[in-house]
Parts: C-alpha cells; structure tokens; sequence
C-alpha cells in the first residue's frame, strides 16, 4: 500500500475523472480567493509508483465541486463562487480540457513560471433565479447528455446540447417547506434506468422521481445533525449509504426508511464523505473532519454477503469440501483501516474509475493521499 | 494305789485338783479333749500311764539316802490317804445321783401308759366321723345334679329371651337412631341365629333381625348418602355399615366420594370467594385461614376417619389420589389467589398466609406420610417466592423510572423560574434520589427478608436456604435491579442522540454521576448488605460486584460523554447559526463582541457551575502567568501571515507545508467526540472541543469581508479571555482559535486584520 501526497492549494473538491478506464486520474479543484484557481489533474502511475501532476487554469473563481462527466474524458463541471457586487454566489460550469492538456507539462508542482493552460467553458447551467449551485451531478452511466445542479432548494434537470455547449433546463423540482431550504448533497441513482435521485437537505434525505419530478419518499431525521454526503450501492438498488454531523454513517434500504440498516460511528467528528467502490460493494470510503479516512468492510449488508463462493486466503491448505461451509457462514463486517497521513479535514474521498482498489482522499490544507485496499482483502475478495 | 503314790500338792485347793486328776484319768483335759501326748512316758512318773512301781522302787533306791525315802514314803502314805478320803467323797456323790435318776425314769413310765390310752379314743373317733360324712355325702348327690341342670336352663332361657327380644329392641334402637347399640345387640346374636337357623321359631326371628337390620342399613345408607351429617357422624355410620357386612370397597368408594363431595363444597366456597370479590374485599391471609380451616382440617379429618376405617382392608392408594386429586384443586385455587396478590406494600401479610399455608400442609405429612402433598405445597410457596420476587423488581423499577419522572419535573420546573435556583438543586436532587432508591431497595430487601425468617416453616427448606437468596434475591432483585439502572441509563444515551435532547442535560449528567457513585461505593454496600442479610452461600455462580461496578462505569462513562455531547451541540449549534446567517462579506466594521459569543460564555460558564456540583475539579496543565492576556495578535495576524501568506504565492508552497508540519509536529491530533474522564475540566474541555470545532467547520464554509475577518478575530480573543480557565490545555483553545481565525483569513477576500489592541479594547468593553 503506497501513498502519495503532494501539495496543492486548498482544496475540498476531489473527483476520479470518471470515462478514463485505463489511468489512474484524479481531478482536484482549488479553493483560493485571491489567486487563480486551477484543476490540479492527478496521474498515478501504478506500475512505477509515481505520480504525475498537471495544471489547468480555472479562472472562474474557487471550487467546491468538480465531476467529470462519465461519456468524454475531456468534459467535467465544476461549481465555484463568484464574487460580485459583495454578493457571493456559486454558480456551476460545463467545461472541457484542452486536448494538449497532457503534452502541455508534466512540471513539478512548484513549477508554475510556464503559464498553465486554461480551461474551456463549454457553458454555463444559468442559475441566477435559482440561487447557489450545491453540486452537479452527471447521469451515471449515460451519455454525457443530461446533468442535474442542486441549487438552494431547486432540483434542475438539464439537456446538454450541440457538444454540451449549450445547456437548456428540462425539468425542475422545488423543495418547499418552512424556513430556508438548502439541499447540501446529491446523488443520482445508478438503477432504475437513472430515473432516480436522492438528496439531503439538513437531516433529511429525500428521494425523486425524475420522470415526474416529484418526491418519493423522504427519510426525516436520518441523522442527528446535518446529512453530508450520500451515495448508492452501486449492486443493491434499494440500499444507500449516508454520512454527517452525527459523526455517523448510515446504511438505508429506503423501501424501509423507519430504522437504518445498520449504523457506523467510528469517526470522532463529523463525516463529510462517503463512498462505495464501484464493483465491490462491501469496501465504503469515508472521511471526516477528523482528519481521517476510514476503509470499512461492510460485507453482511454488501451485494455478496457470504463472500465469493470461492473465497479465503486460506482455502489453499484446507481440504476442497471445507470450501461450501465456509462460503455460507456470513462475514463479520469490520473497519479494514484507519488512514491517519491528513493533518487537516478531510472533505472528499474518491475511489479510482480505473482501478477499483485505488482511492484518493483529500484534505482541506490541500494534501492529496492515494492508498491502496490492502492486498491481503482483495485477495480475499477476488479468490 | 495310784493315787496313793501322788503326793498331794497342797490342800487348799484339794477338790478342785480332784476333779482335774480325775479328768486326766478318764484322758480328758481343761478343754474336754483327750490328751495323750502329753503323757510323759517316763516310767517313774507317778502320775503317768506308763508308771512301772518296780522302776520307780529300783530308782528310788539306787538314787535316794534312807533319809529321803522315809521322807519319801512318809510323803506317799500321805497322799495315799488323801487319795483314799478323796476317792470315798466321789463314790457318795454319785451313789446319790445313781438314786435319782431311778426314780425318774420311773415315773415317766407310768405317765406313757396314760397316754396311750387317750391315743386309741382319738382313732375310734376318728373313724365314726369318717363314716357319717360318707352318709351325708352320699344323701345329698342327687340334689347338686339337678341344681347345676336347672341353672343351665336358666341361662340358656334368658338367652332364649333375648333372642326372642331382639326384632323388638332393634326395633326400638331404630327408632331411637340408636344405630351402635342396634348393630352390637344384632352382631351378638347373629351366630346363634345362623346356627339355629334350621328350626322354624329361630328362624323367623332370624328373619325379623334380617329386615330390620336391612331397614337399619338402609337407613344408614340413606344417613350416609345425605351428606348433610358431620365427617364424624359419617365416619361412624361407615364403621356401623362394616360391621354389617357391607363390602368395604364399595363403602370406600362411597365415603370418598361423599367426602369429596363435601370438600368440594368447600372448595367451591373458595373459589366463589376468589371470584366474587376482588382482591380487596378479603385479604390473602383470611382466604389461606378459610382454606385450611375448612378444606385442610376436613382433608385431614377425612384421612384420620378414613385410616381409622379401611386402612386394614383398603391399600392406601385409593386415598392418596383421592387426597391428591382434591389438593391440586386446593393449590390451583391457592394459586390463583397468590397470582392476584400484586400489591407490593406489605408482604409479612402474604409471607404469613404462605406460612399458614405451608404449616397446615404438614399435618398432611403426618397423617399420610408417603403424599406429595406437602411437598406440591412446598412447591407453591417456592413459586409464589420467586413470582415475588419479580413482582419487586418490577416494583422497584417502576418506582426508579417514577423517581427519575420527579427528577426530571424537579429539573424542569425552575428552570422557567430563574435559571439559578436550578443549579443548586443538582447535589440535593442527586442524594435524594440516591436516597430514595437505596431506601426503597433497603425496604425491598427487608419485605423479601420475611421469607427467610426463622419463625416461618417453610424458611428451612432447601429452596430458601440456597437457591432464594444467592439466585433469588441476590441475582433475581439486587443485581438485576443494579443492570437495570446501568440499562437504562444507556437507552438515555441512545433514544436521545438521534432526535436531539428530549432527556434534559442536567439529568444526563447527574446519572452519571449516580452510576459513578455506584460504582464507587452503593454497589458493593448493596450487595454486602444483602450477603449478610440473606447469609448467601454462594453455591451457584453469581455476578462478582467487579463485574457490575464495572458495568455501573460504563454507563457512567456513556452518559457524561453523552452529556458533553447534548451539551457541544447545543453550543455548537448557536455558533452554526450565527456563522451561517451572517452575510459575512457586507458586514459593518465591528464595534462589539458579538451577543452569541456572550451567550457561549455565559452557557459555559453556566454548565461549569452545573458540573462542578457533581464532579471535582481534575488536573489541568499548569497555566502560564498571563493565560488570559496573551496577545491574540501574534498568531492571529503576523503568525498567520506566515502560515498561510505564503499559500498564496504559489511560488513557495513548500514553505507552507514545511511550517504547517512543524506547527503539527507541536500539537497533538484532536479528538473531537472522545471520550472523558470523571471529572468538570475533562468534561469542559469537551464540550468546548467540540463547539470550537463547530466553528472552525463553519467559518470555512463561509466568504468573508475585511469587517467579517475582523469581527471574527474579536470573537475569537473574547472566547480567548474566558475559555482557558475551564479546559485542561489551554494550548488547546489557543490552538483551535488559531485555526479559525487563520481560516477565516484564508476565506477573506480583503485580508487585513484588525489592531491587536483595538480588539482588546473592545472586549474589554464587553
């Protein structure tokens, strides 16, 4: 398990650069008033231990999310603030990288004499009537066609069109109710046809029908205090996971939204994010105020609750008809590591969309960690 | 001419020496013994037998002068003279004596003739009496015989005449009820009555008794079929009926079945009394008293009775299910009866009635030594004690949750009042609760004590002796009741964190401090009290006091982390909001330390008070001589500068991280939501980790102006100035402060930060 970090400016927004199947690439956003911001592009090179850095301009103001769009590698949004007239408001962009992007430099971090090349605004998702933009979320496994920014309390379905350069609302949705509503995370479900969508607004997650536009259910007081972050199984359609001030994470089946599946509370101040691995549903990501990531195994609500059928390391010196018997015997679900390198918050962690045993965690004074799931387990899981 | 040869010795006593001489002639001496031996056999002795004159003369002459033998016979004529004279005296005397005894035999022998005269008239007459009573007898033989005959006739009519008599009497017996003596006059009867049955006169009384027996039967069937007669009455009509031959077995079943009859009443009687009235009408004890009174003495007489009857013919197998049978009935009922006793006030009542109970089961024992009775009932009593036992737990638990009800009102209700009369409460709140509970536990243990007095029966029974207090009271009420209170105090930790505070702080925090203080000390008091109490030998294995002082802990534990939790939070969420709220980019230049930072002063200082009441002060690190003084500028400013300045130059970012590292390499990884320890500082310093922490999470959510960078440098050398005091680092506010001003610099879009002496001025103002 190696890790690497390096330095970059403040930072909270962190994404796997999600079309790219063959490298190991992160994105990460910069969080700075005064200076140019950039996209910090992250390559890590498996085979030599290496990693390699290059720096795009942003020059739309400081980001607090970036994804990157799952059909062209090239495409990804960011939502950063604007200040104008003492009024500070997050509005969201579609842009793409330069398609010399990657010859441009592979400068050392402290190298910025040569002037980094910028990022080109494909469009803006328009939303001076709707407020400040949350986050945008991509359709999972879609075209590239059809992203979704929550702003303040509006759900905002959008077509891209003509290369993504033009950006048209399709649907809204509002989220009324007493007081100010702000939705502070999002998540668009990978099943039912990407027909779904769940969202958090203080410590409630609600779910949406996007053909519709319309709530589906509502989890009230999923925590205690502010719900964070939350994200899908990417194998179990009805299970989603949850985080927040509580210091918990929540595992939901949101066709029973009275009790949580199951509840975590291993971290010491509140969690800011959560992620399953994309293929093996038991190993969950989280990371927290408190400076660390943990990597649990939550294999008894997993998609694979026996395990393989095929499985254990030390199936090897057993005899062959051991090997039934033990696949039916539920595996405990367990914390496989406590990663302590951050010495600030950590406010996203990311898996790989290459490698599915890599991930990345980034904390608020900009140190970018990459770990590894340890090899014993994925042995364990692949055999 | 012996005697003429001895010279006599002297005169005086002449006669005497006679006498003697003559006694040794006749070869007897002093003692009327022959002596021969002493007989010299010197031939010259004079005096001895053996004397030969020619030697005595020989030596005489050879031995002697003339002189001496003229002297010598001179001295022999003497003697021979006296000797003479002597010889003379004695042939008088008994002369004479030869005289008298002749004339005495003379007369005796006329007075035998005399005699036997009389004698021959005595046999004549003798012989005539003999003969006349041989006459007499002889006369009077025929007389005796007939005498004898006529006083045989004379029995044997009377006889006849009672025979005769008997349908009458029995008939009059009968109408007189008088049953005993009916049955005994026929019983005499009736062997001669069978025997003569042949002859027509016998027969026709025999017949007569018949009917009127069968009648007198019937009678006492009809007797024993009513019921309405007393067990003893009953008894005495079956000992009538056996005497009648009646078959024993059937009259066994019918005594039985009579006798149920009536117990049941009885029983019935009881379970009327169980359903009529409720539970107030008659206490326990009355209805165990009715029970045994009625149902366990008629038990008890009926086996007496039926013992007395049958237990010759009848194996005792019949009675024992018949007993059995009626008993289990009995103790349903006892124990429905039992099972309505939930009222938990005063339990010498049941503990009594179980006595009673179980005392008058004994009886039983006695009478019928092989019943599981008393044993079934022994049962019961086990039972109930054990039901008891529950009952108390529940009673103490509801009684613990009622307390923590007032607790919570007492808690409650001055807080709209004034906040201050609040606080001083806690301590009296804490040890009148403690009160309560250990008095109500005290109470607890002495009610269930009952069970084990010595007085009580069944208190030596096994069950009560081990199994009652080491797995009864001890498990079953102390150690249950203790977990209770451990339980419980968790739920208050886990129903309250997700849905924010329904369990008021305060109360959080004197739980805990009750499960401290359990732990401590109340534990291992309760549970000695209740050792010596209840004497328990511990046979089975029980909860060691570790094991649930360790529990206590635990909870203790869980609710103060709880309690600095609910209390972070409530902080931390008025820090939230008044950072959220804000526009922070167009706000005006500060003038004053804002109201909220006030308020989490003022809150602080407040729970400082609250806790203090409850836990001592703990160890913090030793202060430097001007804590509250330290110049907020030289980080908040110029440190900051150099911390983050550089970051904003992209040329030197090793710097930053270079720096950055070093100032963590100082400061130790804070844990947020962690654990603490039993004492206010510990606590404190938790709760203000946690909403410092708040703050820092939400100030860098945020984009600030110059005037909102300087408010919030104000704010932070308010909390400054009065948070160091209640934490165990200070280094640890100071550091955490640091942070927040140095990000809301970071997050400012117009980074100039106000006068280090500026701010103080306007704290200092207030």
């Amino acid at each position: 398990m190696g890790f690497r970090s390096l330095r970059v400016f403040q930072a909270r927004a962190l994404t796997a650069q999600t079309a790219e199947t063959d490298a190991i690439r992160f994105l990460v956003g910069t969080q700075s008033l005064k200076f140019d911001n950039q996209i910090h592009i992250i390559d890590f090179d498996d085979e030599n231990n290496m990693i390699n850095k290059s720096v795009l301009l942003h020059d739309a103001g400081e980001m607090w999310h970036i994804s990157g769009s799952p059909a062209d590698k090239a495409v990804l949004t960011t939502c950063y603030s604007k200040t104008s007239e003492s009024r500070v408001l997050t509005c969201a962009a579609v842009w793409r990288m330069p398609p010399e992007w990657e010859s441009g430099s592979h400068e050392s971090p402290d190298d910025s004499s040569n002037n980094p090349q910028t990022l080109e605004l494909l469009c803006h998702l328009d939303n001076t009537t709707h407020g400040s933009v949350a986050c945008v979320l991509w359709e999972p496994l879609g075209d590239g066609k059809r992203v979704i920014s929550l702003a303040e309390n509006h759900v905002l379905l959008w077509d891209l069109q003509e290369s993504s350069t033009k950006a048209t609302i399709s649907s809204t949705a509002t989220l009324e109710g007493k007081g100010q509503l702000k939705f502070t995370a999002g998540k668009w479900s990978p099943h039912h046809n990407s027909t779904q969508l769940a969202t958090a607004n203080d410590t409630a997650i609600r779910g949406w029908d996007l053909r519709s536009m319309s709530q589906i259910y509502c989890i009230e007081n999923a925590h205690g205090q502010l719900v964070r972050d939350l994200d899908f199984n990417p194998n179990k359609q009805y299970y989603l996971a949850s985080c927040g001030d509580d210091c918990k994470v929540k595992f939901w089946d949101v066709r029973h939204i009275n009790e949580p599946v199951k509840c975590l509370e291993e971290h010491s101040h509140w969690v800011w994010s959560v992620r399953y691995n994309h293929s093996h549903d038991q190993l969950l990501l989280t990371g927290s105020s408190d400076s660390r990531v943990i990597l649990s195994n939550m294999v008894s609500i997993s998609s694979e609750p026996f395990g393989h059928l095929v499985d254990d390391d030390d199936l090897s010196d057993n005899e062959e008809s051991q090997q039934e018997d033990k696949g039916k015997e539920p595996l405990q679900d367990s914390i496989i590591a406590t990663y302590e390198e951050h010495e600030d918050s950590v406010y996203a962690v990311e898996w790989s969309a290459a490698d599915p045993w890599l991930f990345a965690s980034l904390s608020y004074d900009g140190r970018l960690v990459i770990n590894r799931v340890p090899r014993a387990l994925k042995y364990h899981i692949l055999l | 001419m012996i005697s003429a040869t001895t010279p006599p010795d002297s005169d005086p006593t002449g006669r005497r020496r006679v006498h003697s001489m003559l006694k040794l002639y006749y070869g007897l001496n002093e003692e009327g013994k022959v002596v021969e031996q002493a007989e010299s056999l010197d031939p010259c002795d004079i005096n001895g037998p053996h004397f030969d004159p020619e030697v005595y003369l020989n030596k005489l002459r050879k031995e002697c002068s003339l002189g001496e033998l003229m002297d010598h016979e001179s001295c022999t004529v003497k003697q021979i003279r006296s000797l003479d004279s002597d010889m003379q005296t004695l042939v008088y005397e008994n002369y004479n004596k030869f005289i008298s005894a002749t004339d005495t035999i003379r007369k005796m022998k006329n007075d035998f003739k005399k005699m036997e005269d009389e004698m021959d008239c005595l046999s004549a007459n003798m012989a005539a009496i003999t003969e006349f009573s041989a006459h007499i007898s002889g006369t009077l033989q025929d007389q005796h015989a007939q005498i004898t005959k006529l006083s045989g006739v004379h029995t044997l009519l009377r006889k006849l005449q009672f025979l005769f008599e008997l349908p009458a009497r029995l008939n009059k017996c009968l109408e007189l009820q008088a049953y005993a003596q009916a049955v005994s006059a026929h019983r005499r009867a009736r062997c001669v009555l069978q025997q003569y049955s042949h002859m027509p006169s016998f027969r026709g009384i025999q017949d007569d008794c018949h009917v009127i027996m069968e009648q007198l039967a019937h009678q006492l069937r009809q007797k024993f079929r009513d019921g309405g007669s007393s067990a003893k009455d009953l008894s005495e009509c079956v000992e009538l009926l056996l005497q009648l031959d009646e078959p024993a077995e059937e009259l066994c079943d019918k005594f039985l079945s009579h006798a149920q009859s009536r117990l049941e009443a009885d029983l019935q009687g009881l379970e009327a009394e169980l359903k009529d009235s409720p539970v107030t009408d008659t206490d326990i004890l009355e209805f165990i008293d009715r029970g045994c009174n009625e149902f366990v003495s008629n038990l008890c007489l009926v086996i007496a009775s039926y013992q007395e009857l049958f237990i010759n013919q009848m194996a005792n197998g019949k009675l024992h299910v018949f007993v059995d049978t009626l008993a289990a009935r009995y103790f349903s009922l006892v124990e429905r009866r039992i099972q309505e006793e939930k009222g938990v006030g005063d339990n010498s009542l049941l503990v009594r009635a179980l006595d009673r109970f179980h005392r008058r089961l004994q009886a039983i024992s006695k009478l019928l030594p092989g019943s599981a009775v008393p044993s079934q009932g022994t049962e019961i009593v086990v039972r109930a004690a054990r039901e008891r036992i529950k009952q108390y737990l529940s009673a103490l638990q509801t009684f613990y949750h009622d307390s923590l009800t007032d607790v919570r009102q007492a808690l409650a209700a001055p807080r709209g009042a004034t906040s201050k009369d609040a606080t001083p409460s806690l301590t009296e709140l804490l040890t009148s609760l403690s009160n309560f509970i250990l008095n109500q536990l005290k109470s607890v243990l002495a009610s269930v004590h009952l069970f084990t007095a010595k007085d009580i029966t069944f208190s030596n029974k096994p069950y009560f002796k081990g199994e009652f207090c080491s797995q009864g009271v001890r498990e079953g009420l102390v150690v249950s009741f203790i977990k209770l209170i451990c339980q419980s105090s968790r739920q208050y930790c886990e129903s309250a964190g997700d849905r924010g505070g329904s369990t008021p702080p305060a109360l959080l925090l004197l739980l805990s401090r009750l499960c401290l203080d359990y732990e401590t000390s109340t534990i291992s008091y309760i549970l000695t009290l209740t050792d010596e109490q209840f004497l328990v030998q511990h046979h089975t294995p029980v909860t060691p006091v570790t094991a649930l002082c360790a529990e206590a802990r635990e909870a203790a534990q869980k609710l103060l982390n709880h309690y600095v939790k609910v209390q972070g939070l409530i902080i931390s969420q008025m820090l939230r909001k008044s950072v959220e709220t804000r526009d922070w980019v167009n706000t005006i230049e500060p003038r004053n330390v804002r109201a909220v930072m006030k308020r989490v002063v003022e809150d602080t200082t407040s729970i400082d008070v609250q806790v203090g009441l409850l836990y001592e002060e703990g160890v913090r690190k030793a202060h430097s001589s001007d804590s509250s003084k330290r110049t907020f500028s030289v980080y908040s400013s110029s440190r900051q500068q150099i911390r983050y300045a550089p970051s904003y130059t992209p040329s030197a970012p090793m710097d930053t991280s270079l720096l950055s590292n070093i100032h963590k390499l100082f400061s130790e990884r804070i844990d947020i939501f962690s654990p603490v320890e039993f004492n206010k500082v510990s606590v404190l310093t938790g709760i203000i980790k946690i909403s410092l922490k708040t703050f820092l999470e939400c100030v860098r959510l945020r984009t600030f102006g110059r005037y909102g960078l300087q408010q919030i440098q104000v704010d932070c050398h308010y909390l400054q100035m009065y948070l160091w005091r209640f934490v165990s680092d200070e280094n640890l506010v100071h550091f955490l402060l640091d942070e927040i001003v140095g990000s809301a610099a970071h997050r400012c879009l117009d980074p100039s930060p106000m006068e280090q002496s500026v701010i103080e001025v306007i704290c200092e103002r207030g």
